[in-house]
């Protein structure tokens, strides 16, 4: 299974659930300030999601959206 | 790629008020997805509470009215009474609830109102800067049990569900958390289920939520959602509680 | 239940029979003397004609279902006595903010406190003067016999839908328990009030609504409440109501409302058998909020003397005071508690004052 996510970081509160949660690590703290002034989450481009939603499960903000590749 | 979740619809697109990691937030988005799954957006109606989630009109997109702090379930029933085809759901934390609501919450239930109340549990008041509530645990510090509660001196915690279900009027009573992805999908399918119980009319139902406040508690969000596995979870355990056959 | 024919009813009833001819669905209420009848007769008669009747587990419970009842688009209704309204303050304060209507009865009682079940005019304060909190005004009505509390309490519905304000009917202990024949107004719908386009029906094929009181941006609420003041400026314009008797050359003006009004009339009559040059008027406010304040700079302009007669200690004399801002003579002759005097001891007292101010007249 292959997944993406992308994370709206104007909405980002920087809570770390998602970075918590992810079951493969893949979610890390971004180095530059969003308009609110949190780290805003985001998703480490070397790592492969499996799209397994479980970020967005947790996300407070409803700031994640999920994509997944269905193997039907 | 198929988008495979995306904000609720029944979610206004607009940045919530809520603390980094509060589980206000977290339940309105599950609020929101089950309106927009089970096609409720347009027939619900709720009644809000005082404290911090007086503010959850500006989030969940649906008609809601005001009640004076205790008040939802009382409110909740004049609106079900006269408008009993659509879902109507009181949204309370532990100190509209099970301090100044108990009253009206506990006669509601044992009437069998039609009503679904969902209940935000995370044992402080938190809009008003942190005091007791009645579901604060012994021990805790907060600005108003700054020693730490004690049972000589302010009671015990309140369990509210086991507290309802020594009525007959209840018929769905459950308690729920937020603190991990497992008990976020329970929490929802609770919910579901409280909603279910509405629409099917089989009276009255109530979701209790034990939720992390970080910001009084003084902790990060997953440390919180660790509290409430390891320590509130003890106090007020997981699962259903009293459940009638629909 | 016909509502043609004069029929002998209990002014609780009497109440109940005209708030369901006037399209009253909801009643929600709690038991305390002196004005149980009224909860036991909807609990009868709602059911028969569809409607909701619920026993709540307090006065806060009931009038916060009247909030609810109401922001869902019912005519909805509660009552009690003076410790119970103490206790709907709060819920009448928000439905005052959140401009909801609403029907609240008082049958008032000695107190303060647990006081007692006598009838009493102890709560024209809290009445008139808000009794919850904020800036907000409720129309308050004051009847004088059956007949009036049910016609009354038919015109309370339409008020409140009118004007989206809760409305006060005051009453007491006396006229909730007095039998007498009433003609129940029937119902017709009045085509003349406003759309109910603030309801709460579910958002379908239309924005989501919001009725709420909170308004945290300080310009936005001091707008919020010069446009209820502006709205209890219309009402004192629309809806002042009063009744004069035998004011044509009164020496005596006795200012009373509702029982006690009755009182003083009876009183005023036995004097005027006993003396037929007896020049002693009746000016009765039937709207307590707003204060019939055009009758009494009116009749000043004759008459010099007011005998202001409440069951009370003096509430409504402030009233007067302000009213006359200044002219014309103020006596107060209050009895607070639960008594009731006769027309007899009035008449007494009634006459001692008027004929001592007609000889220093005349000095």
């Amino acid at each position: 299974m292959k997944g993406k996510i992308t994370i709206d970081t104007s909405m980002c509160k920087s809570c770390q659930l998602c970075i918590g949660f992810c079951p493969k690590k893949n979610i890390v703290l971004s180095k530059e300030l969003n308009s609110k002034g949190y780290f805003p989450a985001q998703i480490d481009p070397k790592k492969a999601c499996t799209g397994c939603g479980i970020c967005a499960l947790m996300c407070p903000e409803a700031a994640i959206e999920v994509y997944r590749d269905d193997e039907d | 790629m198929k988008k495979v979740y995306s904000r609720p619809k029944s979610l206004r697109p607009v940045s919530m008020h809520y603390c980094p990691g509060c589980g206000h937030s977290i339940i309105h988005r599950l609020i929101a997805e089950l309106l927009d799954e089970m096609n409720l957006q347009d027939q619900a109606i709720c009644v809000p509470p005082a404290g911090c989630a007086v503010l959850a009109y500006n989030y969940i997109d649906i008609d809601m009215v005001e009640a004076p702090h205790g008040r939802a379930t009382a409110v909740a029933t004049g609106v079900k009474r006269v408008r009993p085809g659509n879902l109507v759901f009181s949204y309370q934390g532990d100190g509209d609830l099970a301090a100044i609501g108990t009253a009206e919450a506990l006669h509601a239930a044992n009437r069998g109102e039609h009503i679904t109340v969902i209940f935000v549990n995370n044992a402080v008041y938190g809009m008003t800067g942190g005091q007791m509530a009645p579901t604060s645990l012994i021990g805790q510090k907060t600005t108003t049990s700054p020693h730490g509660r004690t049972v000589a001196g302010e009671g015990p915690p309140i369990r509210v569900c086991e507290l309802m279900a020594q009525l007959g009027g209840p018929s769905y009573l459950e308690r729920v958390s937020v603190s991990s992805p497992a008990n976020v999908r329970k929490t929802k399918a609770a919910i579901k289920k409280a909603f279910e119980y509405q629409i099917n009319k089989c009276g009255f139902s109530l979701v209790e939520i034990l939720s992390p406040c970080p910001t009084n508690w003084k902790m990060d969000a997953k440390a919180s959602c660790t509290w409430i596995d390891e320590v509130m979870a003890k106090e007020f355990p997981l699962g259903v509680v009293k459940e009638v056959v629909c | 239940m016909t509502t043609k024919t004069k029929q002998l009813m209990y002014g609780t009833h009497a109440a109940g029979e005209a708030a369901i001819q006037a399209g009253c669905t909801c009643y929600f209420g709690y038991p305390i003397t002196p004005q149980n009848e009224l909860p036991e007769y909807m609990s009868r008669r709602l059911p028969e004609v569809g409607g909701v009747f619920i026993q709540a587990e307090s006065e806060l419970a009931s009038i916060n279902m009247v909030l609810g009842a109401s922001v869902a688009g019912a005519r909805a209704m509660t009552s009690s006595s003076s410790p119970g309204i103490s206790l709907k303050q709060e819920g009448i304060s928000f439905m005052a903010g959140m401009e909801l209507p609403a029907v609240i009865v008082n049958i008032m009682r000695g107190g303060p406190g647990l006081g007692n079940i006598a009838p009493a005019q102890s709560d024209y304060f809290q009445a008139t003067r808000g009794g919850g909190h904020g800036d907000y005004r409720t129309p308050v009505l004051a009847p004088a016999s059956v007949q009036e509390l049910a016609d009354l309490t038919f015109l309370a519905f339409d008020m409140a839908d009118q004007y989206r304000n809760p409305v006060l009917i005051l009453g007491d202990g006396m006229l909730g328990q007095l039998m007498e024949p009433v003609i129940i107004p029937t119902r017709k719908k009045n085509e003349d009030l406003p759309e109910k386009d603030y309801i709460l029906t579910g958002a379908k094929d239309r924005p989501a609504r919001l009725v709420k009181s909170l308004i945290l941006d300080v310009k936005e609420m001091e707008d919020h409440n010069w446009k209820l003041f502006r709205k209890y400026q219309r009402i004192e314009q629309n809806e002042t109501r009063w009744e004069s008797y035998n004011m044509e050359n009164a020496e005596m003006a006795v200012i009373a409302y509702g029982t006690a009004a009755r009182i003083a009339r009876g009183a005023i009559n036995r004097l005027r058998k006993e003396d037929a040059n007896v020049r002693i008027g009746l000016i009765r406010p039937i709207t307590l909020w707003p204060f019939p304040v055009r009758a009494l700079r009116d009749a000043v302009k004759t008459t010099n003397d007011f005998f202001v007669f409440e069951m009370s200690t003096g509430q409504m004399v402030e009233d007067v005071r302000l009213a006359l801002d200044g002219r014309g003579k103020i006596h107060f002759y209050g009895r607070p508690g639960g008594v009731v005097p006769t027309p007899a001891e009035l008449a007494r007292s009634m006459a001692r004052h008027y004929y001592q101010s007609k000889r220093s007249r005349k000095k």
